[in-house]
């Protein structure tokens, strides 16, 4: 047995122990320099290439959606019609009334390309992460609520753990909490495949071939409103999950996801 | 050691070749099928080819969305900065009875149509949305002569790849594969929602492309080229394909 798969296995008695209650056993077990794999290689290449891609996505994002930063609902919509929304900037093209009196510079030609070129990368990074974790233990291990136990108690506990904004104990560094799991899925399984399918329904070309893209969201000025609503909710979990990674110990997090080096109880005491 | 490091190396080496020579003759395929767009250079080619190439096979000769007439918008918004050409504006005067168009490059009859020769053709109404790459979009009922019909009566070449598309206004033009200029929606307008196309829309004569984003349909269109190499014609930064 190598030392990786020692540290491997070790790791998963901790875990089995702690699981069946005991704060004291872990701490007992633990040695203050354990090393055993926190995230599978595929995780963590997967999120750091979603990483890059999603501030490319979001850079190129803002960068286009401020030629017309006016948003609709039904199949058409341009500044001669009334608005769902507007966002109160300024825009890069003259025609649109902002209330502002300079008009930023216009960046689409790049902010397009690179824009696509990222949603292919985080697509196919995507599909490579969706279909192994499916087929693999990821899904069902890490992030199905199952795994930790969903149970009202347990849900209620979580919540309220976050709502005192308890810093995330040692239990979390093995594995993910209810709240944690739910966000995480739905990040996963709702606001990515939103995002990519609205995205598609903005495309004539494709509409052409698949008219439902568009329609079941309502039209092609729908699908963009959905489009900038996922993107912001999007935003906001990133918001969110730095801070929680920060409580939960910058370094140690960051480790974990970079070389999967787990954590050292030390480092929280 | 050595040994685990040799098997290594002749793996590596096995795999970068076979993915090397399997890239070589994916490409070479792709051109075969029409698979490359013309701008696949530079750090964004990759996502603008796997974009075209995804949409030619997926698409093929799919029709955009035709929506009825009670959907089409009350106020189509016509994005046109007041432009001053003399040519242009003696022909408005006109009435644009002398406004031509003329079809040259790759073609076994150079030809010139003028309005009312384009009028003669098959024509066809189509009520499709025009969807901006800004992110706004209306809907019209656009009327005119399929550009198969031109290009056809000007009898193309078989070596043709693409058909380029210029406006009066200087430096603007615009081109598209052929599976798109010989598409059945892809229209040279002159009417646009019952009448005579406006000026704000590219009177007399724009082109509708419906599968495409707005800036692939130029307004004022006087001149068709056909051609097999798209090096001299297109630049800019917006990708060429705006079937996104």
């Amino acid at each position: 047995m190598s030392a990786a798969q020692a540290a491997s296995a070790r790791g998963r008695d901790i875990i089995f122990e702690y699981m069946a209650g005991s704060t004291w056993l872990l701490r007992e077990a633990v040695p203050a320099t354990t090393e055993a794999p926190r995230h599978s290689a595929l995780v963590r290449i997967t999120h750091w290439l979603t990483t890059l891609c999603f501030f490319a996505l979001l850079l190129s994002g803002i960068e286009i959606v401020i030629s017309h930063p006016r948003f609709y609902w039904g199949e058409t919509g341009n500044v001669m019609t009334p608005s769902l929304f507007e966002l109160p900037i300024p825009a890069s093209r003259p025609w649109v009334k902002t209330g502002y009196s300079f008009v930023l510079p216009d960046q689409n030609g790049w902010s397009r390309n690179l824009h696509f070129e990222a949603a292919w990368v985080v697509i196919l990074t995507g599909l490579v992460y969706v279909i192994s974790s499916v087929l693999g233990r990821h899904l069902r291990k890490d992030l199905l609520p199952g795994g930790a136990g969903l149970t009202w108690r347990e849900l209620s506990m979580d919540i309220a753990n976050h709502l005192r904004c308890e810093r995330p104990g040692e239990r979390e560094a093995w594995s993910y909490n209810v709240v944690q799991r739910l966000a995480y899925l739905s990040v996963i399984f709702v606001l990515f495949p939103l995002a990519i399918w609205t995205g598609f329904a903005m495309s004539p070309a494709l509409v052409s071939a698949f008219p439902v893209l568009a329609t079941i969201v309502g039209g092609h000025q729908s699908a963009r409103t959905i489009h900038f609503v996922v993107s912001v909710l999007l935003v906001l979990f990133l918001l969110v999950h730095i801070v929680m990674v920060c409580r939960a110990g910058f370094r140690n997090r960051m480790r974990a996801m970079i070389t999967s080096g787990a954590l050292s109880e030390s480092e929280h005491t | 050691m050595s040994n685990f490091s040799r098997r290594k190396l002749i793996t590596t080496g096995l795999a970068a070749s076979a993915g090397a020579s399997g890239l070589a003759v994916a490409v070479r395929l792709a051109d075969r099928y029409g698979l490359i767009p013309p701008d696949y250079g530079g750090i964004y080619g990759p996502g603008t080819t796997l974009t075209y190439a995804s949409h030619r096979l997926l698409t093929g000769q799919s029709l955009a969305r035709e929506f009825p007439a009670n959907q089409i918008s009350r106020a189509p918004f016509a994005k046109l900065r007041p432009f001053t050409i003399e040519a242009y504006d003696s022909l408005r005067a006109g009435g644009f009875v002398d406004w031509r168009v003329n079809v040259d490059g790759l073609v076994a009859r150079p030809s010139s149509f003028s309005l009312a020769e384009l009028k003669g053709f098959p024509s066809r109404r189509q009520i499709t949305q025009l969807a901006c790459e800004e992110g706004w979009s209306f809907i019209a009922e656009w009327t005119g002569v399929p550009l198969m019909h031109i290009l056809s009566a000007a009898q193309t070449l078989p070596q043709a790849r693409y058909v380029v598309y210029y406006s009066i206004q200087r430096n603007w033009r615009q081109s598209i594969d052929m599976a798109d200029a010989l598409h059945p929606q892809t229209l040279l307008v002159y009417g646009m929602n019952g009448g005579e196309l406006p000026m704000g829309h590219g009177a007399p004569l724009r082109l509708s492309l419906p599968r495409q984003l707005g800036y692939k349909s130029v307004k004022f269109i006087n001149r068709i080229t056909v051609t097999d190499s798209l090096k001299q014609f297109h630049k800019g930064s917006y990708s060429w394909y705006a079937g996104i």
